[in-house]
């Protein structure tokens, strides 16, 4: 019992943590929260729901072809609603995000239609037993893709020449165009990735949890960008974190109170820790110059 | 005068139905859109805060007033007032329960903070059995007319607009400017920010309180972020930091939605570019912050010696 909760809560958050690594990555670097990005999540859930029951296509075409079709959408939402308003007051542009968001889900809503659609099983499922303990190979698919991105984004960041560049940008945006970082690569290169891990996690929630409907987006992208806060935004250890500590939270309180009870619960967490820790739990406060 | 003018003639509208009713209803929402508006705009435009979860306070307005007017006093349009005023007191208590907590943490934080409480105060009407649960509060009242909604409408502008030029408004917009400098010239921060926060959600639950009364039914998915995210829009459209931007936010993108109604679905594909297009060209919104003579004191601006 407890075993399974874990896997479920391990396979939940690593949902979270992906989606949640898009919302750390864009924030490090141009210090914007894309609200837009929950609902880019969901529309690599339906895109993927598309090119496999529409086209047919099998397992390992859909997901390569969903990361980059997904993270080329990334890639041209901030070309067009985002470039333009980098000098501009940081509220407009949180407010083109959600007009991004509100755009994307009803675009979806209009083409595709309200009704829940089934997500097909692209992974035939086998259930593991062991003794007393048991898995599908679905979770452990999930669990262990999950881990090897993270692990390799990672060291993307920590090792490679773009991804010196990105984590430079992140420090001081003035300075690093001096050190010869071209300000817009790096940066659709950063939405390119999140958008493309956000997709990747939106074909997991479709093995997972079969059912997807167009605003699936809002709950799952607002929780995953509270993940983002409560691990300290703009770090990715602590959007791994937040987003693991949150999947863990919500199957606990599920399975321990009704479940009408658990956003309640999570949101309440949420506030504990920032009363606790107001930079997140890996990130590093401002200091306030006068 | 002009106020009294337009009053009577709204209460003849109202007894005698010489509008057409569906304009009526739409007159309704844009005033009820712009009380919230305006409330939203004292803490997000004149304090620079960003907070997201309006639509809390005006659902506590709402089943807090339907409360009132459905259980507690007398079934009496008369009442109204009353029920509205509580409904707005109630919100308000919310807001300063929220916000001795929330000013501590650093200013991105305030939008998840509020975000925290908006999911928190639907989940609460949802669980509560009195209110109706997730099945939401029927048969209130259709109290609501367009002579109460005028006169909240104005009411909610002037006070704001008094509060925005008065010494505590101008430490309002201090703290937005820089919060340490505002301390260090002996503007009590703490207060101001509980304080604006307060009436900006005493506001709310009025709106809160009219929309109920409009639509005699309400349920917790009414007050989501769809909602809260509809007022933020309204707000930045029109201009933050300026109460006519609020006035033409909240109208604009209520008629734009009437308007383009015949789109169906598409029109919440076609507002939101519309929007993007806007902030593209002109970030500050319509009135890019500036305020319209009309609201600002005769002698705003002119340095006294």
């Amino acid at each position: 019992m407890f075993f399974q909760q874990s896997l479920n809560a391990l396979q939940l958050g690593s949902i979270y943590a992906l989606i949640a690594l898009g919302y750390t990555m864009v924030y490090g670097v141009l210090r914007l929260i894309n609200f837009a990005h929950g609902d880019i999540f969901m529309i690599g859930s339906y895109l993927a729901l598309f090119l496999a029951v529409t086209l047919h296509l099998p397992f390992v075409v859909v997901v390569p072809l969903t990361f980059a079709a997904v993270a080329l959408l990334g890639v041209t939402i901030e070309r067009l609603a985002y470039k333009p308003l980098r000098n501009a007051p940081r509220v407009s542009a949180v407010i083109t995000a959600l007009a991004v968001g509100l755009f994307l889900e009803t675009i979806t809503l209009a083409t595709v239609g309200p009704e829940p659609r089934r997500f097909p099983s692209l992974v035939p499922v086998h259930q593991f037993s062991f003794a007393a303990f048991s898995a599908s190979n679905v979770q452990v698919l999930i669990i262990t893709s999950s881990i090897l991105l993270m692990v390799a984004l990672e060291l993307f960041v920590a090792k490679t020449r773009t991804g010196m560049a990105m984590r430079a940008l992140s420090w001081d945006k003035t300075y690093a165009p001096l050190l010869g970082i071209n300000i817009d690569t790096i940066v659709s290169f950063t939405f390119a990735i999140g958008a493309g891990l956000a997709a990747v996690a939106g074909i997991f929630v479709g093995l997972a949890y079969p059912v997807i409907d167009p605003y699936m987006g809002i709950m799952v992208g607002w929780k995953a960008f509270v993940s983002a806060v409560i691990g300290g935004i703009g770090s990715i250890k602590g959007a791994v974190a937040g987003g693991f500590l949150l999947g863990a939270v919500e199957i606990i309180s599920a399975t321990f109170l009704p479940s009408s009870y658990k956003d309640m619960i999570v949101f309440g967490l949420l506030l504990v820790i920032l009363l606790f820790k107001p930079a997140g739990l890996f990130g590093v406060p401002v200091q306030k110059k006068v | 005068m002009l106020f009294f003018c337009v009053l009577a003639a709204l209460i003849v509208c109202d007894a005698t139905g010489c509008i057409d009713s569906y304009v009526t209803q739409i007159l309704m929402y844009i005033g009820i859109n712009i009380i919230l508006t305006a409330s939203l705009n004292l803490v997000n435009g004149y304090m620079g805060e960003f907070s997201v979860g309006h639509a809390a306070f005006m659902a506590v307005g709402a089943y807090a007033a339907s409360f009132f007017s459905l259980s507690v006093l007398p079934h009496s349009p008369v009442f109204f007032p009353l029920s509205l005023v509580a409904g707005g007191i109630a919100a308000g208590i919310v807001g300063l329960c929220v916000a001795i907590p929330a000013f501590k943490a650093r200013d991105d934080y305030l939008a998840i903070i509020t975000l925290a409480l908006l999911m928190i105060v639907k989940s609460v009407f949802e669980n509560l059995p009195w209110f109706g649960g997730p099945q939401g509060y029927a048969g209130i009242h259709k109290y609501t007319n367009l002579s109460w909604v005028f006169v909240f409408t104005v009411a909610t502008v002037l006070v704001i607009r008094n509060l925005v030029y008065s010494n505590f408004g101008r430490g309002i917009i201090a703290v937005r400017d820089d919060e340490i400098a505002a301390n260090l010239v002996s503007v009590n921060t703490k207060y101001v920010k509980i304080l604006a926060f307060v009436i900006s959600s005493f506001f709310a639950g009025i709106a809160g309180g009219l929309f109920a009364h409009l639509i005699q039914f309400i349920n917790p998915r009414t007050f989501s972020l769809v909602k809260s995210t509809d007022i933020l829009l309204m707000l930045y459209l029109g201009g933050s930091g300026s109460l006519i931007g609020s006035i033409l936010g909240a109208s604009i993108w209520t008629v734009l939605l009437e308007l383009l109604r015949f789109l169906g679905i598409w029109r919440f594909v076609v507002a939101p570019v519309a929007l993007i297009v806007l902030m593209i060209y002109r970030p500050l919104g319509i009135m890019g912050g500036k305020e319209l003579r009309f609201f600002r004191p005769r002698d705003d601006g002119k340095a006294k010696p």
